[in-house]
């Protein structure tokens, strides 16, 4: 007999059943269903950049409170929510990220507060000050002696930064040298002096505890052992560095922001060249923070803006954040969770910004996040296209920043037409090509 | 204790091996994964960056596991396509619709069904993309849209006009007629909603769904692209090929193929005012064409009576069938069964392409010729549209079984359908993508990339501002004009001789490194005491007519 078989779907296998239940979906990956996979995946990745850049809106609040330029600020060890800040009329202010509240004020000190840092237990935090006193003060806002310092200690010459150990209840301060100190006593440990530079910042190494780094007026960026009573290393720069961070996730990386518009990432094992020089900003960069992962790093400079850097990449900013009302950034800080970035600037004003500019924040549902992470991935693969590339590119800066930027380009331009011109005219040899990651670098007088 | 419990493991591993015939993953056979299989693999050998060879070997590994995947995931589809097995002495073509009908199951003897419409002339016929609506329209005016499986009838109409053809666009909401002087676009009502002038004499419709662009070729020569999302005429293009009136389109790149009264195809694009390919096909005018849906293979029937198919990647003809009377409509199914219809005469041909195939696998007998003819998409069914109204065909084995619900969902509710609208239109290809190789977005554009490259170096060498070289002015007769094109000859063509001066040491160098490899053989053969053999390099031009 004939056997014949038609083709027949049994509705029951392909409706619901109640309105209640979600919709049967059959998936068939036969390419031969799914043509012009390219062209799609193009448009795709293509609304995916749009959609970006439409949904970037990277400011969230602004603390104001200060009555003065906020100098510095400084992450609680322990805690994601609490932060504090110093400002230039020596006022201390510790503030609830989560209400976007001052929950405390001092009055620290008579001059500049020209650093803070918590200890890693978090109970504890120091200041330092114009005033020549170092201050230690109790980090619970609702305790009892929360309005008065635990200890003052007095010194001879004036401080401008303070970090603390990771791990050992020391610290160190910075002015005309570096001193170690431990928390109970009155005059400090180790005493690190080396001619009569004075000396920027000071921030020690997260995770080879014992080392720190200091920026110094000589143009020079030192690594100190604190078990030994000699600086370990130093490498000399062009101009002078406002600022040395450690990476936290390669702690044998660190990154220096420098006076010459360019943040310079070193090796500190190999210090003979950088391993990335990011330029970007207009003026001088003063402030540098990493984020948690230890890939980025954002940064705040004389010239209004914020920008965000890859740490390993090509070295050009991935965002810039600016507000017409944000005067010169003095110091920035990424928050420990990767997601908020927190700048102080001159005009009193504490402001929060996303770290991503197009994300969602508060809870996704879990199909919202495979969306999101298609949508990245998306972006990534398709990043090189010129069409995608010119959209995930542009951003809106101030008109003084696009022109300085573009004498900034301009500049370069010219130097290196004469350079090559020299070099196409001399014998060859004499004009020696050196690479970027070189040139910024003084090596020092042979002997 | 840990090594000895990981000993342990690789002990038991080793034994269950032993054991067990099917150790590890199941095998997948080679031509699933070939189906699945995108391109090469990229050579990560020669990198010399230790991070890009790392996340390129990452990449490829994840893209290997993902081919995996699709081909296993086969298993689980759930339809197996139709079949039709003859008994001893029966062969397929002689089997009858009613014999098919009387054996299948009642679902789907319900799909075969007759509509007798006698007064409204040839009926042609359009499913939509899910193949769950059909539209029929007949010359004399009468349209009519219905949900072909439940017999639910949208809309019913007279446009009181002749109607030359009918398409559906991306939905079952909108569907475009093409009347005496212009075209119209209907609602699944019946309202009509636009009335494009500009598509005048319109002959036949062609929808490309990706793209939402409805093609249109006219009475005096001419194709249009029409995007009806926006509404914009895309592009109008002057074939110069007399009266278009027969016209399909490659579903794998979207491009439009027109058949010629001279027996050619052209294929044309709404980028370029020329055809991108020209083919010679018969040596008679073409009655109609139809291309494969993977696009490989093209069927076109001429008025001498051949059938002939094409190779479409090559442009070469592959076979050639003589039917009695020549066929006039052409159609590939989705499983690769190709319909055609000779007079009243409707065969349908099981994978003609590849073998050439002695007889077809079925056959079915009209009353009036055939008008028009469509397979159903994922459906076992072939509508025809004649001259007394349509008819709905089983044919077992013609629909894909296995449907993906994000392309094309027969049973898809309003809100299903809505939300696949949105995500259909934001994933529109622009109509400047279309071209003979769709892919060609993920290749890498080497011809731009050698061109923008040679223009850096020309703008690096020589800067348009700048003025020319003019040398400076000597004194003392030394300026003579003579003597300046000469030094401005100098400076011109110092770049050429830089190279070629750069090119020659690289080649000398090689040369006597090449020398000093071939001394070294010479001497270990020395040492061997073996025969000394001759350098291969003349040391002097006398050197050929020494022993």
């Amino acid at each position: 007999t004939m056997k014949v078989k038609v083709l027949s779907r049994n509705p029951d296998d392909y409706l619901r059943e109640t309105k209640r239940d979600i919709h049967k979906v059959f998936r068939n990956y036969n390419p031969v269903l799914h043509p012009f996979e390219a062209p799609r995946e193009y448009m795709r990745a293509l609304n995916a950049t749009k959609l970006d850049r439409v949904f970037a809106k990277p400011f969230l609040a602004s603390l104001d409170g200060h009555r003065d330029g906020v100098c510095c600020l400084c992450k609680h060890r322990k805690r994601l929510s609490y932060l504090f800040s110093g400002s230039c009329d020596g006022e201390i202010r510790q503030w609830n990220l989560t209400n976007r509240q001052c929950i405390r004020t001092l009055q620290g000190h008579t001059g500049f507060v020209r650093g803070l840092a918590c200890s890693p237990d978090g109970k504890r935090f120091i200041s330092v000050g114009d005033d020549k006193t170092v201050k230690h003060w109790n980090s619970d806002p609702l305790s009892e002696e929360r309005d008065i310092p635990i200890n003052t200690v007095v010194a001879k010459s004036l401080y401008t930064g303070v970090d603390h150990h990771w791990t050992d209840s020391i610290y160190a301060t910075c002015g005309q040298s570096v001193d170690i100190w431990n928390m109970e006593r009155s005059e400090p440990v180790r005493v690190y002096k080396w001619g009569m530079d004075s000396i920027q910042s000071v921030k020690f190494n997260p995770v080879e505890t014992n080392l720190c780094i200091s920026t110094v007026s000589d143009r020079s960026i030192r690594l100190y052992d604190i078990r030994a009573a000699v600086p370990l290393n130093k490498v000399t720069l062009k101009l002078r560095s406002n600022v040395a961070v450690w990476n936290p996730m390669e702690a044998y990386n660190f990154t220096a922001a420098n006076e010459d518009h360019n943040l310079y990432t070193f090796d500190m094992r190999k210090l003979d060249f950088a391993l990335n020089v990011h330029t970007d900003h207009t003026d001088a960069v003063l402030d540098v923070d990493y984020s948690p992962t230890g890939r980025e790093l954002v940064s705040g400079s004389y010239d209004r803006t914020i920008r965000i850097f890859p740490v390993s990449g090509t070295g050009h900013s991935r965002e810039v954040y600016h507000t017409k009302r944000m005067q010169r950034v003095f110091t920035v800080k990424w928050s420990a969770d990767n997601r908020y970035i927190l700048s102080g600037s001159d005009e009193t004003n504490i402001r929060m910004w996303k770290a991503r500019a197009s994300e969602k924040l508060g809870r996704m549902t879990p199909r919202e996040k495979a969306a999101a992470d298609y949508n990245e991935k998306l972006k990534l693969k398709y990043a090189y296209h010129p069409q995608v590339k010119r959209i995930a590119r542009h951003r809106h800066v101030p008109k003084t920043i696009y022109q300085a930027m573009k004498e900034k380009k301009l500049i370069k331009d010219s130097q290196r037409k004469k350079e090559q011109n020299l070099r196409a005219n001399s014998k060859p040899g004499t004009v020696p090509r050196v690479p970027e990651k070189l040139k910024h670098i003084v090596l020092p007088p042979q002997e | 204790m840990n090594n000895m419990t990981t000993k342990e493991e690789e002990i038991a591993e080793n034994e269950i091996s032993k054991v067990d015939p099917f150790y590890g993953d199941a095998p997948i056979p080679e031509d699933k994964l070939e189906r699945y299989n995108k391109g090469t693999r990229i050579k990560t050998k020669k990198i010399r960056d230790r991070k890009l060879k790392g996340t390129l070997d990452l990449t490829e590994k994840k893209y290997g596991s993902a081919v995996k995947q699709a081909a296993r995931y086969e298993l689980l589809l759930t339809e197996e396509p139709g079949f039709l097995e003859t008994e001893e002495g029966e062969e397929s073509w002689m089997v009858d619709q009613q014999s098919i009908v009387k054996e299948a199951d009642i679902a789907s003897a319900n799909k075969h069904f007759q509509l007798k419409l006698e007064e409204f002339g040839p009926y042609r016929i359009d499913y939509t993309r899910n193949g769950r609506h059909l539209l029929v329209g007949g010359k004399r005016g009468h349209v009519a849209a219905f949900d072909w499986m439940t017999k639910r009838l949208m809309c019913e109409m007279n446009v009181m006009e002749s109607v030359e053809d009918i398409k559906w666009l991306h939905t079952e909401n909108m569907f475009a007629v093409a009347q005496r002087k212009w075209l119209y676009i209907y609602d699944n009502q019946g309202i009509e909603i636009h009335c494009m002038k500009r598509l005048n004499d319109t002959l036949r419709l062609d929808f490309l769904p990706y793209h939402f662009l409805l093609t249109t070729t006219n009475r005096h020569g001419y194709l249009q692209y029409t995007d009806i999302s926006t509404g914009n005429i895309v592009s109008t293009i002057n074939t110069k090929g007399g009266r278009l009136n027969v016209m399909c389109h490659n579903p794998h790149n979207a491009v439009v193929l027109l058949g010629h009264h001279n027996g050619s195809i052209s294929m044309w694009s709404p980028n370029q005012k020329e055809p991108l390919v020209r083919m010679l096909c018969h040596k008679t005018a073409l009655r109609s064409m139809a291309v494969e849906k993977r696009g490989n293979y093209l069927a076109t029937a001429g008025q001498d009576r051949k059938m002939k198919i094409f190779d479409l990647r090559m442009y070469k003809p592959l076979h050639s069938y003589q039917l009695s009377t020549g066929p006039s409509n052409l159609c590939f199914s989705q499983r690769n069964l190709l319909a055609a219809t000779s007079n009243n005469v409707v065969e349908i041909y099981n994978d003609p392409c590849i073998q050439v195939q002695e007889r077809p696998y079925l056959v079915h007998k009209m009353k009036l010729p055939a008008e028009d003819i469509a397979f159903c998409p994922y459906e076992d069914v072939l509508g025809v549209g004649a001259a007394d109204g349509f008819v709905s065909l089983l044919v077992p084995g013609a629909g894909e079984p296995n449907y993906d619900a994000f392309e094309a969902n027969p049973n898809r509710s309003k809100q299903q359908r809505r939300e696949w609208e949105v995500k259909a239109l934001l994933e529109k290809i622009q109509p400047e993508m279309i071209s003979l190789d769709p892919f060609m977005l993920s290749k890498v554009d080497h011809v731009t990339a050698e061109r923008l490259r040679k223009d850096r170096e020309e703008i690096l060498g020589y800067v348009p501002d700048k003025p020319a070289f003019a040398p400076r002015h000597k004194k003392k007769g030394r300026s003579k004009s003579g003597h300046v094109e000469k030094r401005k000859k100098k400076v011109k063509g110092e770049k050429l001789r830089n190279h070629i001066r750069d090119e020659m040491k690289t080649k000398r160098e090689k040369l006597k490194k090449d020398e000093r490899k071939a001394g070294k053989f010479l001497q270990t053969a020395n040492t061997d005491g073996q025969q000394v053999v001759e350098p291969a390099m003349m040391k002097s031009a006398l050197d050929r007519f020494k022993k």
